[in-house]
This record gives structure tokens, C-alpha cells and sequence, in this order.
């Protein structure tokens, strides 16, 4: 029982990470329509600033408290990445938009190899390994909690708090919703779609920032290459839980990070990412809509 | 016209100079901590980091200057042109074509059936080695690949993500029989293509109800499923190590390339002894298989099946309404073009001689659906182009050893294939959404027939 526990804990900690990418996943296609291929080298790019920050602000002031830095890491990466994701979908999606379907994705493919390569060309190919930064553990009888795990769950329901707010209660929001459901309707309206989608890329890009942030502090290792199964994992979390849905979008990230972690604990560990796949093939088979999505209805 | 050209010039200098000041202060931004800041492991093995203000430099200023200058020049330039040409009337398409157009692919044949023994005579038998394996074989593979893919893709409209896999299963297949059966390539070429098939049909039959970007990501889970199973199955693919030593194909059993053997085919016909023989020999084989990819696409084509695929990705409902089965038609196109997958997948395997799950991660996939796309889908030689100036043009890149003059001699051209790789596939969707070629030949036509617009075929819904 004690081992059960201690899996459901860790694999909530890994499912927050993988909800928060998840979010900007669904945050995209709800609102254009397109899987954003270069999200998950965003949250590899996060996770990069969040690590030179780490490496300057430890080498200029050496007893710093580890909040500060945390918090610093988090900012910083949060406007690195939605800088970089602003300028990715001004140049290179905005231009094919009401092109032909595939042209965005293509780019978006493209996007990602060269997000992936230029962080192997610029900063080296080989793993970068930094100190542990929370070390606080907690024992309750057999189950040990970390620190850092608090703070991954904790930051990531405030996150969605957050976010779900601007979503549903804000004026950008209301944006947000109408371009989503028509976007000449809501051109019409007076509602300027181009910014309206630049910020929902921005918004994305920093949830993926701050995971990328956690992930490096989670493990304590940045890699390169570390974008790409992440990435499909979040987006597999976005589809199950119902692509377009906020809550659904951290719904199915906990599921995801769940099953992993169970699925190593009581089966083998080097098929977890063989069952991963399997469920998002086996979800988008019987319910393409997902846990709380709405369902597509086709028009002739 | 021109009036309103020549008051406008000083505006657009300084919106031109207002843009590239602009595009420079982002790319600061951007590349501060990633191109300013170097990480690197110190003697203790520590991560340490140190500035890289001159780089970081350059950056800014190539993306300040290349932003001043589209605004400034080269946009109006590309506007004027389309207006003269719309003003024209002149339809691209309906431009008489010269006579390398007309004769293009008879050209082309007579090329590629005389590249390597021009190759051989320039170069001699050794030197050949690198133009016919790293450039015509390499190439020609995924060529015949893209073709194969063009058929799911660009004919029936499913966006497959994993098409990999085929290429996997092809290449495992025959790598495990011929070492444990020993038989020999010719027989299980056609066999790993129809193993192949049956995976298209598996893997295709729980996807058939799914469209569009839901069809990609599923095809994506299932070639990476089928790398994962690659890689863990240890007992019987030997994981990551892979499997080695495979055997090499024989002249139709006649002649074998084996040393040792009796019947060494340059010692029956009186050649030096040299791997290039078998290069060769290998070129031609994957030149015809390519060539019957082709054929059968382009007779498939005019046939009921692939009539019925293009529907098929024109509109589903009303295929399905005029009573085609979109499930045997979907079914064909993945079997059919997994077969070619497993057919390249194989001869893969023969001519590296050796197989790990490395070779088949999802980036192949990507960079196939790439070369698809970006040659103009459904065009056989719009994707023959495209995988020659994608493949060919990041092969060259191993080969320009004098760019270490100019950058210094830590400086390593092959790193920069996968970047370039990536930019070339932005680029090209940006100024050319619809590829290169971007006609279509119809297949069904009233009294004559005219090419149209890519713009008129839809791409499917998956």
C-alpha cells in the first residue's frame, strides 16, 4: 500500500509537469486549429534558461536563497520562451494561415528540428547536469514526499487557477473564446485575432517554460533532445483529456503521469513509453473527443 | 503607379529601418542567453558558462539587416512582380514549355543509367565509392520512400506520421530471415514488402474512423511504438546494438559479391577488386525499384482504386455517398504504401549491413513527409527534385571541408545538416506552400489534357 502511494505521488508530480505543457498544447489547436510540433522544444528551451540563469546567478552571488533563484529561473524562462514562441508563429505560421492544412505543420515540424539543433549547435550535445536545488524530504511512516515534488503540484494547480481565471472571467479570454469559435465572426466583431493568437502562443510558451524550469529541478539535467517525448507525451495528455479543455489539458496530464509511474512500478519500466502510446492510440480510437472534450460535429 | 512608387520609397526606408531595428532588438532578446551565454563542462566536471558577446553580435545584426532588407526590397520587388503578372493574364501553367521541360524525364533516366559509370571513369572505381553510395543510393532511397509515402499522403489524402515503420519492419524483416533462414534477398525482398503490407493493414484498420491531425498523431504513437518494441524486444532484435553482419545481395544468385565465394562477380567479369562493384550493382537495384514505385503509382492512378483514393481526398462524404468503400480504399493506400516502405526498408538493410533502431526514429518520418510535401504532393517529380535538394543538398554539407578554412578547424559542417534541414523546410512552405511543383497532370480529362493548379486538389481530411 505504502508503494502504491509513493507511486501515485511521484506520478502526480510528473503529471503536472506534463499538464502544464499539455496546456499550451490545447490552448493552440482550440484556438487555430493546429498541432504546435515545436512545443515541446519550447519546454526544452525553458528548461535551458532556466539553467544559464541557474549558472550565472550562482556564480555572481553564491549563497542566494533558493526561492529567489527559483523564482528568477521561472521569470526569466517564462519571457525567453514567449518571446521565442511570438517570433516562431509571426514568422513562420502566421504568413500560411488559411493556407492549405499541412503547410503549418510541416513548418511546425521543421520548427521543431531547428529548435533542437540549435540548442545542440549553441550549447553542446552532451547532457548538463546541475546541483540538486531543493533537497527537503518528508517521511510519513513509509512514504517519503520531496519538496520540490510540493512545489510542482502546487505551482501547477495555481497555474491552472490562474489560467482558467484569464480564460473565463477576463476580457482577453472572452477574446480568446470567440476566435476560437469563429474567427471572422469575431474579426467582425472588433476583436484583433492576430494578437488575440500571439498571446495564446506567449501564454503557452510560458506554462511551457515554467515546466521546463521544474523539469530541470525535478532532475536536475538538461538535454538538448529532451523536447521531443515530452512534448508527445503533453500532447498525448492534451488529446485525453479533450483537446480545447483547460482542466482536461491537466486531467490527462496526471493521467499520463500516473499510468507511467504505475505502469514502471508494477510492470517493466522499458515498456512505460510503449503504453503510453497505446493508450493515446487506444483513446483517439474509441473516444477521439477525450475525457471532457466536446464533440466534432462534421459539416458537408 | 509609378507616382505612388516613388512618393513612397522614403516612407518605406524608414518603416524598412524601423522593422530592422526592430527585428535586431527581438533577436537579442532571443538569442542572449542561448548564443550569448556558452555552457560547458570545466575540468571537474562542472557546468560553468562564459560570454559569447561577438556571436551573439553577428546574430542580431543578420537578423536586423535581413528584416530591413525584405521590407525594404526584396517585398516590394516580389509584389510588383505578381501585379505586372497579374496584369498579364499569363497563367504560369499555360506557358509553352521548352525542351528540357517536354523531355525532362527521359533526360533524367538517361542521367541516372549513366551516372555510375561516368563516376567509375572519372574517378576510378574507389573514387566512385562516395557519388554512387552517399549521394545516388542515398538519395534514390528516399526518393522511392517519399514515392511510397505519396501514395497515402498525396493520393488518398491520410496524413501519415509514421510511416517509418514500414521502413523498420522491411528492414528487420529481412535482416532476421536471411540470418536465420538464410534466404536469400530476391526472395525475401517481395516478401518483407508484403510482411509490410500486412503491418499497413494492422496498423491502418483501428484508424480508419480518425481524420486529420488526430490520423497524424496516432500514426506518429504507432511508428514509435514500433521503435520501442525494436528496441526492448532484446531476445530477437538485439536492442539498441542492433543486427549485424546481414547478408549482401547476389546478382540474381549468378554472382555474389562475397570475396571468398567462386563465383565473385568482378572476378568472373575480370575487374579490380572493390567494394564500388557492389555500390554499383546496388544503384541499379534501388534505381528499379524506384522505377517501379513509379510505374505502379502512376498505373494505379488511372485504375478504379487510385480514382477512388483521389476522391477519396477530395471529399469523404461524397465518396462515400456514390458508394465507395472508404474502407477498402483506405485500407489499399496503407497497405500499398507500406509494401514500398518494406521494399526500401529492405534493400536498407542489405546495402548498410546492418540494422539498430536508430535508423528509424520519428525524424526520418518527418523528414519523408517533408520531402512529400515540399515537392508538391501527388507530383512524382516534385518529390524527386525535393529529395534531391534536401537529401543531396545536406549530404554536400559532409563535403565541404573548405568552410573549416573559413570558420576554423573545431568547425564541423555535418552538425549544421539537421539545422539547415529544418530551415530549408520552413523556407520553402513560406514561399512555396504547395511545393515545388504546383500542377497537377489529370488523370480523367474532357477531349484534352491541362494541367491545373495545385490549388484546386484539397489535401483530405485524413
Amino acid at each position: 500500500m505504502e508503494y502504491f502511494i509513493q507511486q501515485l505521488i511521484n506520478g502526480l508530480t510528473l503529471g503536472s509537469i506534463y499538464g502544464l505543457v499539455a496546456i499550451g498544447y490545447t490552448m493552440v489547436y482550440g484556438i487555430i486549429g493546429m498541432i504546435n510540433f515545436a512545443h515541446g522544444d519550447i519546454f526544452m528551451l525553458g528548461g535551458f534558461a532556466a539553467l544559464i540563469i541557474f549558472l550565472i546567478l550562482t556564480s555572481f552571488f553564491a549563497g542566494i536563497p533558493v526561492a529567489l533563484l527559483l523564482l528568477v529561473m521561472l521569470i526569466v524562462g517564462m519571457l525567453m520562451t514567449g518571446l521565442w514562441n511570438w517570433t516562431i508563429e509571426r514568422v513562420a505560421y502566421r504568413p500560411l494561415r488559411g493556407s492549405f492544412r499541412l503547410a503549418p505543420l510541416i513548418t511546425a515540424i521543421g520548427m521543431s528540428i531547428v529548435l533542437s539543433n540549435f540548442i545542440q549547435v549553441t550549447q553542446g550535445p552532451r547532457n548538463k547536469p546541475i546541483p540538486q536545488l531543493v533537497s527537503d524530504v518528508y517521511h510519513l511512516g513509509a512514504i517519503t514526499i520531496s519538496l520540490k515534488q510540493i512545489i510542482i503540484v502546487i505551482l501547477t494547480a495555481v497555474l491552472l487557477f490562474a489560467f482558467w481565471y484569464i480564460v473565463n472571467k477576463t476580457p482577453l479570454g472572452r477574446a480568446q473564446r470567440a476566435t476560437e469559435q469563429d474567427r471572422k465572426m469575431a474579426a467582425l466583431l472588433g476583436v484583433d485575432v492576430d494578437r488575440t493568437i500571439s498571446i495564446t502562443f506567449v501564454m503557452g510558451a510560458a506554462l511551457a517554460a515554467v515546466a521546463g524550469c521544474m523539469y530541470l529541478m525535478y532532475y536536475g539535467v538538461a538535454s538538448f533532445n529532451d523536447g521531443f517525448i515530452p512534448g508527445v507525451k503533453a500532447f498525448t495528455a492534451a488529446v485525453l483529456g479533450g483537446i480545447g479543455s483547460l482542466p482536461g489539458a491537466v486531467l490527462g496530464g496526471l493521467l499520463i503521469g500516473l499510468i507511467e509511474s504505475l505502469w514502471s512500478a508494477y510492470f517493466t519500466i522499458a515498456y512505460k513509453d510503449v503504453a503510453t502510446f497505446a493508450i493515446l492510440a487506444f483513446v483517439l480510437i474509441f473516444k477521439p473527443t477525450g475525457i471532457l472534450g466536446r464533440p466534432e460535429v462534421e459539416k458537408v | 503607379m509609378t507616382n505612388s512608387s516613388e512618393t513612397g520609397t522614403p516612407g518605406l526606408m524608414a518603416k524598412a529601418v524601423r522593422e530592422g531595428i526592430f527585428a535586431g532588438v527581438i533577436a537579442f532578446g532571443m538569442f542572449l542567453l542561448y548564443v550569448g551565454i556558452e555552457t560547458y563542462q570545466n575540468i571537474d566536471n562542472r557546468l560553468v558558462w562564459r560570454t559569447r558577446w561577438g556571436l551573439l553580435a553577428i546574430f542580431v545584426i543578420v537578423a536586423a539587416v535581413a528584416r530591413f532588407l525584405t521590407v525594404g526590397f526584396i517585398k516590394p520587388h516580389l509584389d510588383r512582380r505578381k501585379l505586372a503578372k497579374a496584369k498579364s493574364g499569363i497563367l504560369e501553367i499555360s506557358e509553352e514549355k521548352g525542351f528540357l521541360r517536354t523531355h525532362f524525364l527521359k533526360i533524367a533516366l538517361i542521367a541516372l543509367l549513366l551516372y555510375p559509370p561516368v563516376s567509375v571513369m572519372l574517378f576510378g572505381p574507389q573514387g566512385s565509392l562516395k557519388y554512387v553510395d552517399n549521394f545516388g543510393i542515398q538519395i534514390l532511397i528516399y526518393v522511392m520512400l517519399a514515392w511510397g509515402l505519396n501514395i497515402v499522403v498525396g493520393l488518398a489524402g491520410l496524413l501519415d506520421l509514421g510511416y517509418v515503420a514500414f521502413y523498420a519492419v522491411g528492414a528487420y524483416s529481412y535482416a532476421l530471415l536471411a540470418q536465420h533462414l538464410g534466404l536469400s534477398f530476391w526472395l525475401l525482398l517481395p516478401l518483407a514488402g508484403i510482411l509490410a503490407a500486412c503491418w499497413g493493414v494492422i496498423l491502418g484498420f483501428p484508424v480508419l474512423r480518425l481524420r486529420g491531425d488526430y490520423l497524424a498523431i496516432v500514426t506518429l504513437a504507432f511508428g514509435e511504438i514500433i521503435r520501442l518494441v525494436l528496441i526492448n524486444w532484446t531476445d530477437v532484435t538485439r536492442g539498441t546494438f542492433g543486427i549485424s553482419g546481414i547478408p549482401k545481395a547476389s546478382v540474381f544468385g549468378i554472382w555474389s559479391f562475397d570475396v571468398g565465394s567462386a563465383n565473385y562477380f568482378p572476378k568472373a567479369f575480370g575487374l579490380a577488386t572493390s567494394s564500388a562493384w557492389y555500390k554499383i550493382f546496388l544503384f541499379y537495384v534501388i534505381l528499379a525499384l524506384c522505377l517501379l514505385t513509379a510505374y505502379v503509382t502512376i498505373r494505379l492512378r488511372r485504375m478504379p482504386i487510385g480514382r477512388a483514393w483521389e476522391a477519396l481526398r477530395e471529399d469523404e462524404i461524397a465518396c462515400r455517398s456514390l458508394g465507395i468503400n472508404t474502407v477498402t480504399t483506405k485500407l489499399t493506400a496503407f497497405a500499398i504504401g507500406a509494401m514500398f516502405g518494406g521494399f526500401a526498408g529492405s534493400f536498407f538493410a542489405t546495402r548498410q549491413g546492418f540494422v539498430s533502431p536508430e535508423s528509424f526514429v520519428f525524424l526520418e518520418s518527418a523528414v519523408i513527409l517533408a520531402i512529400v510535401v515540399l515537392g508538391g504532393m501527388g507530383s512524382l517529380t516534385g518529390i524527386a527534385i525535393a529529395a534531391v535538394l534536401m537529401v543531396g543538398g545536406t549530404e554536400l554539407l559532409r563535403e565541404m571541408e573548405f568552410l573549416k578554412l573559413v570558420f576554423g578547424p573545431d568547425f564541423t559542417p555535418e552538425l549544421y545538416r539537421m539545422l539547415l534541414f529544418g530551415l530549408a523546410m520552413i523556407v520553402v512552405m513560406l514561399f512555396k506552400p504547395r511545393g515545388f511543383v504546383g500542377s497537377r497532370e489529370p488523370t480523367a480529362f474532357l477531349k484534352e489534357r491541362k494541367a491545373v493548379s495545385g490549388s484546386f486538389t484539397k489535401e483530405g481530411h485524413g
